[in-house]
């Protein structure tokens, strides 16, 4: 998002400021090349009046200089004193083009360049520089950020020149949000008529202005703040019940994913696979691997993980399935610690091959930041994908299980395995293409892990006690129970989680499944019939 | 013993071969020193401690390409404890006593050092140890290379509350005993300097926790009250991850809300997308990013040495830098490696660091550093923001804790005391209060 707003505003600003100013390319260099030896001082409270002179200067490179400036890109060539932009700052040789001219320079190593630094209030002051320049430009959609990243930020200086755009501005929600900046700034100032303007406001900043504004000396101002904060506070109840709701159910969402691969080798067939874990890892491996093959593209990469990290992790189940498990069919002990064993060489196995480190997985641009709904209350986008891809999954695995011939002959054997091989089938083929299914969705878990968390040698760890748990308190062998349970569970770990804190919310949820369990052995949806007993 | 010694016959009997048939100078047939290297590299500590081996031997390296030390060349002894704090103490002891091993260098988190420290102590080892921790220790046998509260934590408290001008305080850790302690020290500091108890808040997570959304929201809430709010982060190794990419998602800028981590480095965040995380602050000793000769030269040798063009270098990397330098110019001044001698002459051993000045073993056994406050840039380096104007002096007893303010640790003849108490004049004292405050 971020990445795609700065270059919307680049090229805009580009257009309007060559519009702008032709007379003044010719003549600049000079200029240039003072303005910018003025930025190259320690004080950064010199840098920032600099800034304010280059932003008046209407020189037409400045946006080009205070967005390299932004990103510490703006450097100077310590032997000739030389002014450059690095145009890509990775390793240790970094391409440059001259400041001034923008001929490219070829590369030079970090020895030879000196950064112009900036700090966080420096920043915070550039982009509102930058976003007051935004406001001028045609497209609406970037008006609005423009305006929106204004709030809280509106200074003194910039109040003349905001209330002109204010007047010229035709789109009405950039002038709700222009004038809250405005109200905000007044509110700060002390105007107790700017309440008014902000009333009933779900914004943060509005808020924080607010609250600063109820602690102040003036009885009526602190009175009119307040009412106003309480309302405010009451419309929010909502918007943070509806929220909690929304993390329980991605976090149950995460759950469900890493336990419904285990429903199928654990709850159908019966195998403790303590290695699940680690074929999520794979999963989320190979995420990292197909970035790499397709570096640039990281969501068509994401998207080809799918398919590549469900083959990976079934093809590495198989593998388990027929080196370790079919020679302890019906020793649960020995499988579960073989399967331990197991899991341990695959972590020692990507430690020694790959890296001990973790590995940087991109999120593609349509999956960061997060949706509005409104201001109050915004979803994260990676994990509403999540979500998504969570019950994606449920719903195929579904139709495996019911509709497919597979799905038949995996109930068949299941139930009575005798029986079902005296019918014809071959229950060892079942039995490695139903690990194969539940070795794959773990896979699939952790292509989509690869977006929430570390990609590493410990990922799978992580989540294998939880995975057992959701399948366990689901009801063994039941798929709606696991996609119930982890659901619910998530939902209760983020209910229990404000009030309770993080390590007691999990201890607490684990007390509940016990308990639980001891009153119902067999799970939320217990398996009925003749084959339950066996 | 026995299968010790029935191993060092063959070596012998090579060491003596050469000499018949070379008739080498004198001094070859000397014994190398041996260099004990105790980090995990499998486990779930490998993630850090990998790169801490590869620096040490990398040093080693470098100190026999010189000649040596003494005339005599210096060897690794490398073990694996696994990331296992128990076998730690069994690793020690297979270094100290078996490999008899002049010094080690290792260790991470604080409860594998708690778990070394009695090996070291009763077979008079030395361990250099390289990591930020949470003080309240002062050993004879173990010198302290990393950053103490009053190295990292405060000075970045400081630099907030006096630069940055925040009024309200999130102290946010992993649930162990350096976020606890670390956080115990900052609540008193900032209650010292009149931060109100209703402008502190504290959290904390377990181990490796990855579902942030929550803490995220919540941290959101209590900084829209109309005060500058900052979070202190000591948040562990892998939690960081989704943590900040939480941060990101959520719209929680560095210039709303700044979070100052103590424990993420460059090579933590070579494993997120860093864009999202720009001008977010940590506090270090060290950076990458600095900008001397030293410190471009130790990365030209650690890229050569590791083959790997973008690999990164941090701040227990330098600490094992300094600590190496440090021993290395003790046994010089000794003319020995015996230890009671080197832990003698290290004392006022003054190296060059990283960051253009100079460390100094102090008689606490901690060493001066400067400290940095850096900015997260979008490649994942820092960029320096700020600085204290000199180096400061570890302390191994927080002046900000009840039971451990009276301390104080020295190490040199007559008071040898790594907790002697200036109020009752007695050493040892205050040691329970201190377990206990904990």
């Amino acid at each position: 998002m971020r990445m795609i707003r700065s270059l919307v505003r680049a090229l805009f600003c580009l257009v309007v400021v060559a519009l702008a100013a032709p007379a003044a390319l010719a003549a600049a260099d000079d200029d240039g090349q003072a303005r910018l030896e003025a930025l190259d001082t320690r004080a950064y409270a010199d840098k920032g009046e600099a800034i304010e002179a280059l932003a008046a200067s209407g020189d037409p490179r400045t946006r080009r200089w205070l967005e390299a400036l932004m990103d510490g890109k703006l450097q100077r060539h310590k032997e000739t004193g030389r002014f450059v932009v690095v145009l890509e700052n990775r390793g240790r040789h970094w391409p440059v083009a001259d400041a001034l001219t923008g001929e490219a320079l070829g590369e030079m190593s970090r020895r030879e360049l000196d950064r112009i630094g900036i700090n966080n209030a420096l920043r915070g002051r550039l982009q509102s520089t930058l976003a007051v320049l935004d406001l001028r430009v045609e497209d609406a959609g970037a008006r609005r950020e423009a305006a929106r990243d204004l709030l809280g930020r509106v200074d003194a200086a910039m109040v003349a020149p905001l209330e002109d755009v204010l007047e010229a501005e035709g789109d009405p929600e950039v002038r709700r949000l222009l004038a809250q900046g405005l109200a905000i700034h007044r509110l700060e100032r002390g105007e107790a008529a700017a309440v008014e303007a902000l009333a009933g406001s779900l914004n943060p900043e509005a808020r924080a202005a607010l609250s600063a504004a109820a602690r102040s000396e003036d009885p009526d101002l602190a009175e009119a703040a307040s009412g106003a904060l309480a309302d405010i506070e009451q419309k929010l109840r909502l918007n943070r019940g509806l929220e909690t709701l929304y993390f329980g159910l991605s976090l149950g969402s995460v759950l469900v994913l890493a336990a419904i691969g285990l429903a199928i080798t654990f709850g159908v067939m019966g195998v403790i696979n303590m290695a699940h874990g680690e074929l999520m890892m794979l999963g989320a491996y190979t995420t990292w691997a197909m970035q790499q093959l397709l570096p640039g593209q990281p969501g068509l990469a994401l998207l080809l993980a799918i398919p590549a990290g469900f083959l990976v992790a079934a093809l590495a189940g198989v593998a388990i399935e027929r080196g370790v498990i079919q020679f302890l069919k019906g020793r649960p002990l020995e499988t579960l610690l073989a399967t331990f064993g197991v899991s341990l060489i695959l972590q020692q196995l990507v430690r020694t091959v790959i890296s001990p480190l973790n590995r940087t997985v991109v999120t593609p641009e349509w999956m960061s930041g997060s949706l509005m709904i409104n201001e109050g209350l915004s979803l994260t986008l990676n994990r509403l994908y999540v979500l998504g891809f969570a019950l994606l999954v449920f719903a195929g695995l579904m139709l495996v299980m019911r509709r497919t011939r597979l799905g038949l002959e995996v109930r068949a054997v299941t139930q009575n395995r005798a029986m079902a091989r005296a019918m014809g089938i071959r229950a060892t083929r079942v039995d490695i293409l139903t690990f194969a299914l539940g070795s794959g969705v773990a896979g699939l878990a952790g292509v989509a892990l690869s977006q929430l968390t570390n990609v590493g040698p410990n990922l799978g760890q992580n989540y294998i006690i939880d995975s057992f748990m959701v399948v366990v308190f689901g009801g063994v062998g039941n798929l709606w129970g696991t996609l119930v349970a982890g659901l619910s569970l998530g939902v209760i770990n983020q209910v229990l989680e404000p009030w309770a804190g993080a390590v007691l919310a999990k201890i607490l949820v684990l007390v509940f499944i016990i308990l639980f369990i001891q009153k119902r052995p067999r799970g939320l949806f217990p398996q009925k019939g003749r084959a339950a007993e066996g | 013993m026995i299968p010790s010694s029935a191993s060092r016959s063959p070596r012998w009997l090579a060491a003596s071969l050469l000499s018949l048939g070379v008739a080498a100078p004198a001094l070859a047939q000397e014994d190398p020193i041996k260099v004990g290297i105790l980090h995990s590299l499998s486990g779930t500590m490998a993630i850090s401690e990998t790169v801490l081996k590869e620096t040490v031997e990398m040093l080693i390296a470098q100190q026999n390409a010189e000649g040596g030390l003494l005339g005599r060349q210096l060897e690794a002894v490398v073990v694996d404890p696994a990331s296992d704090w128990p076998l730690f103490a069994e690793k020690a002891r297979e270094l100290l006593a078996q490999q008899e091993v002049d010094v080690i260098f290792g260790n991470w988190t604080s409860v594998s050092r708690k778990s070394v420290l009695p090996v070291v102590e009763e077979l008079n080892g030395l361990l250099f140890y390289p990591v930020q921790y949470e003080g309240e220790e002062s050993s004879e046998n173990v010198f302290y290379t990393g950053a103490a509260p009053n190295q990292q934590a405060i000075p970045a408290v400081d630099y907030l509350m006096n630069e940055v001008g925040v009024e309200r305080w999130v102290l946010a850790g992993t649930d162990y005993v350096y976020p606890r302690t670390t956080n115990k020290i900052l609540e008193a500091y900032l209650k010292g300097h009149g931060v109100g108890e209703a402008d502190i808040m504290i959290n904390y997570t377990p181990f490796g926790h990855s579902d942030w959304q929550n803490i995220v929201s919540e941290i959101k809430a209590f900084g829209s009250e109309g005060k500058k709010t900052a979070v202190v982060s000591t948040i562990n190794g892998d939690a960081n991850v989704p943590f900040y990419r939480e941060l990101g998602n959520q719209g929680l800028d560095a210039a709303d809300i700044p979070v100052v981590a103590f424990s993420v480095g460059e090579q933590e965040l070579t494993g997120i997308d860093t864009a999202p995380l720009v001008g977010h602050l940590a506090a270090w000793n060290y950076f990458m990013s600095v900008d001397t000769d030293a410190n471009y030269d130790f990365i030209d040798a650690w890229i050569e040495y590791t083959g790997d063009d973008m690999a990164v270098t941090n701040d227990p990397m330098e600490a094992h830098y300094i600590g190496f330098h440090m021993w290395a110019e003790a046994v010089r001044k000794a003319g020995t490696t015996e230890v009671d001698a080197v832990k003698e002459a290290i004392i006022g051993v003054s190296v060059p660091n990283l960051t253009g000045g100079y460390a100094a073993m102090m008689p606490n056994h901690h060493i001066t550093k400067p400290v940095l406050i850096g900015e997260i840039q979008d490649n994942g380096q820092f960029s320096i923001v700020w600085e204290t104007p000199s180096t400061v002096a570890g302390d191994a007893w927080s002046d900000y804790l009840e039971g451990s303010k009276d301390l104080i640790s020295d190490w040199r003849a007559p008071m040898s005391c790594g907790n002697y108490n200036v109020v009752t004049g007695s050493c040892g004292g205050g040691e329970a209060e201190v377990a206990s405050a904990e």
